[in-house]
Parts: C-alpha cells; structure tokens; sequence
C-alpha cells in the first residue's frame, strides 16, 4: 500500500532523513515513533507530496508519488486523510463548515447528503451539537476530533495522524486513541500514526517503526517493539534519560 | 575589497531571486482567475474583507485630506487673486494623485496588514497545508479572491475617499472660508475632465493590484512561528507603501 525506499531530506546542509525504508501493508495501522525532532513530521509530509526528497521513492497504491505533477499528486491526495499535528481547521468556518468542506469542494453530493455524513461524523467522535461552534471556541481535544472527522469525511483509504495526541491530557489521549481505533474498525483505513505516546499507542496499533537518526532502526509488532534488545528501542519505551540517546 | 564585492553580489542574487519568485507566484494567481471552478463566494467575502475594514479610515481620511487641501490651497490661491479655482483645484489633487495614493495606503495599512497576518497564520498552523492534502488549490482559495475582490474594491474605496474629499473641501471652502457654493462646484465641472478620472482609475486598479500581491505573498511565504507572521506583515507594509509611491511617480509621469 504505501513503500518507502532509501528516502533522503536534508534541510540546509541538515540531514533530517538518511535513507528511510519502510512498508506498510493494505488495512494496517503502522506508529512511526522517535524523538522530538528526529524528523517523523518530515517523513509524514512526504507521503502527502507536501515535501520532496532529495532521493528515494514513496509508492503509494504502487504509484511513485515523487515523480508525480501537481495534477497526478492530486488524485493520490483524494485518497488520503490527513490529522495535522495542530488540527489545522480553518478558523474562518464553524465546526461544521470544516468537517463539510472537502466533501463540499471534492463531491458532488447534495446539500442534504453532506449533512447526513457530517452529522454522523460528528456523533462518531462525540460532538454531536457542536457543529455551530467554531474552532477557537474548542478545547485541544476537541479540536483533534474534529480534525479526525474531517480527515474520515471523504472515507479515505490511507489516513495520516501526525501526533493526534500532542498536548493532550492522558484521559482526553486516551479517548483520540480509541477514536482512531473505533474508526479503523469502521472505515477500515490505512494508517499511519506519529506518535511518541509509548506505551499508550500500542493499544492501537498493528505495528511499530522507531525513527533515529534519520532512519527507521526497528519494525516489529507493540509485543516485539516492548521486548526488543536495541538500547535506543528500550530506552525511548522506559523513557530512561540515560542511554544512547543523547539530547 | 574582494568580501565586499562577494555580499554585494550575493545580496543582488538574492534579491533577484526573490523578485522572479514574487512575479511567478503573481502570474501562477493571475493563471487560476481565469482556470474554473470560480470562488464567488470566497470573492464576496474578501470584497466584504477589504471594504469593512477600510470603509471608516477612508471616510476619516478623506474628508480631513480635502478640508486640509481647502485650507492651504486657499492660502496659496488667494495669494494670487485666484481663490475661485479652490474647487476644481481640491478635486484634481484628490482624483489625479491624492484619492489613490492615501486610499492606498491606508487600505494597505488596514486591511493589507490584517491580510498578511491572516494568510501567514494559516500557514503556520498548517492550515494551507491542510489545503493542499485535500487536493486543493491554495492559490486559488486563498490568493484569487484576494487579488480580485482588491481590484474590484481598490476604485471604489477611490471613489468614495475623492467624494468625501470634495465634499471636506467644501466645508472648509464655502461654510468656513466664503468661496460661494456655486464657483466651487461650477469650475470643478470645467476644469475636471475625463482624462483626469481615469488617471486616477488606473493608479487605483494597479495599486490594488500591488497591495493584494505582495500582502498575499508575504503572508503566503510567511517564516516559522508569530515571529515569522510579525516580521511578514511589517514586511508588506513597508514594501506595499514604497511601490505604491514608486508606481504613483511612473504612472504619473506616463499618463501626465
């Protein structure tokens, strides 16, 4: 569904990325997990065609997205569903107006149909009646529920939560985790979750990549990642200041 | 002598580049006004945008400027027995040079500024990548209806900063100063011809254009964080304010 090979990024002489590879399966829910700033926000931005590599493919549905123009890029893009890290809904459109918008602007569905869905959207991540509100009148986990609405309207078939729980206190995280599993469950999506949530994300995932250093040093299942022998593994799951991870 | 020559150059090749970059993301603007599907409603909510928030400062703006003008022009005037001319010599000021300019600039310091502000705090918060995930067009959501509702808003606000000058000039001209209500507006309609309107129409509609384009650039291509959005509008303020004082001598000289 969605190949990473060899990807490289350097910003300004910096490298960010250093030849990460990885691949995730049709209907798998995959936690890229790594240190703040080691480049996971990066990596998420290049499977939407936000950022290009300097080398390296992502195969999206088998299709090279890094030799795509603008147009082609698009039509990958209709596919996807993307959570930003900060919500990203536009102030200028209420509740509601956010999660209609790419159901309004990419469908031709009627008045009433649009509002079927995002009623239903809206009781899914349990905001029902808040569809006039707009979005600085919300609190952070608010707004990240409806940010997950409107990344689920267009019931995309590869769904992109880029820290959907950063700044989040641990019951409302805990209530986005169940959320992204409750519609995994629905939709049936491909995803790929950001997140440095350990052990917390385990609970929602079908498997686990460590990014370091600009490359992915581990996949494995929540189970394999939590009993896995690498010392950067351990120490970012124990949350240990002392290891090879230095700040 | 090598180092200087070495920054001067790269500063140059900076600034060119820069340049060439403001006039493709110009011509990539100018591209979608004419690609459909057509944002009428995004259009009418940024002519809204442009005329809510300007509307008060150039009703305020102009009628100080034309009550100024009556009072100094009277005094020059009337130096040389020709006070009578106080009339068309206010609505030629304000059409030909002064109703553009300070419109201008006061939209550009109103809602210019808020313009710049609000384009670069969606791209800090993600939200024109948010856009383009959807596979959506950001120029065509955010930049074209700016560029058209300024070049639609831009004559009006002209028009009506050059009439409530006019009519600032008569106050202080006929109420306050005793030029009789007749001679201020007869001679106006002799010496004010249509040459003199569309001189001002032409520098309205570039100085829209102006405004709308480097706002909307500068808040497009905003830096990182409130920092970045502070520096950005600023940034288009200042550089707004010169090309439109630069373009007002170059149209001036041209449609003299």
């Amino acid at each position: 569904m969605i190949e990473i090979i060899d990807l490289h990024k350097s910003f300004n002489g910096q490298k960010v990325l250093n030849g990460v590879n990885l691949k995730i399966a049709e209907k798998e829910v995959v936690t890229i997990m790594g240190i703040s700033g080691c480049g996971k926000s990066v990596l998420i931005k290049h499977i939407i065609g936000l950022l290009m590599p300097d080398r390296g493919s992502i195969s999206i549905e088998g299709v090279d997205i890094t030799r795509l123009d603008t147009k082609a890029l698009d039509k990958i893009r209709e596919r996807l569903g993307v959570l930003f890290q900060g919500g990203a809904l536009f102030d200028s459109l209420t509740v509601y107006g956010n999660i209609a918008f790419p159901l309004r602007e990419k469908t031709k569905l009627s008045k009433g149909e649009i509002r079927d869905r995002v009623l239903n959207a809206l009781d899914d991540v349990g905001l029902k009646g808040m569809g006039k509100k707009y979005p600085g009148e919300l609190s952070g986990g608010m707004k990240k529920r409806v940010a997950v609405a409107r990344a689920l309207i267009s019931e995309p078939a590869i769904v992109l939560f880029d820290e959907p729980t950063t700044g989040l206190d641990p019951i409302i995280a805990s209530s986005i985790h169940v959320l992204i599993k409750a519609t995994h469950k629905k939709y049936g999506y491909t995803g790929v979750v950001i997140s440095h949530e350990v052990p917390k994300i385990f609970e929602v995932t079908d498997k686990v990549a460590m990014l370091h250093n600009g490359i992915i040093i581990e996949v494995g299942t929540p189970e394999e990642i939590q009993n896995s022998t690498n010392l950067i593994v351990r120490q970012f799951i124990t949350g240990s200041h002392e290891g090879p991870i230095e700040y | 002598m090598g180092t200087l020559l070495r920054i001067i150059g790269l500063w140059t090749i900076s600034q060119l580049r820069t340049i060439g970059h403001m006039f493709v993301f110009l011509l990539n603007s100018f591209y979608f006004i004419f690609i459909p599907p057509f944002k009428f409603r995004l259009l009418l909510r940024q002519i809204r945008f442009f005329g809510n928030k300007s509307m008060l400062v150039i009703l305020l703006t102009g009628s100080f400027t034309g009550m100024v003008l009556a009072l100094q022009l009277f005094y020059i005037l009337r130096k040389f027995g020709s006070d009578a001319l106080l009339g068309p010599g206010i609505a030629l000021s304000l059409i030909r040079e002064l109703g553009p300019v300070l419109s201008a600039l006061m939209v550009t310091g109103r809602a210019g500024s808020a313009l710049t502000a609000e384009i670069g705090m969606m791209r800090i918060s993600e939200q024109i990548d948010a856009l383009t995930a959807m596979a959506l067009n950001p120029i065509r959501y955010l930049i074209v209806p700016n560029i058209v509702a300024a070049l639609i808003v831009f004559p009006l606000l002209v028009a009506i900063f050059n009439v409530i000058g006019i009519f600032g000039g008569y106050l202080v001209g006929v109420e306050v100063l005793g030029i009789s209500s007749g001679t201020y507006f007869s001679l106006m309609e002799d010496y004010v011809v249509m040459k003199d309107i569309m001189v001002g129409f032409y520098k309205s509609i570039s100085f829209g254009l102006i405004v709308s384009w480097i706002c909307c650039y500068k808040g497009f291509y905003t830096g990182y964080g409130a920092a970045g959005v502070s520096k950005s509008t600023t940034e288009a303020v200042v550089l707004c304010s010169i090309l439109i004082l630069i373009w007002d001598y170059f149209l001036g000289a041209v449609l003299l």
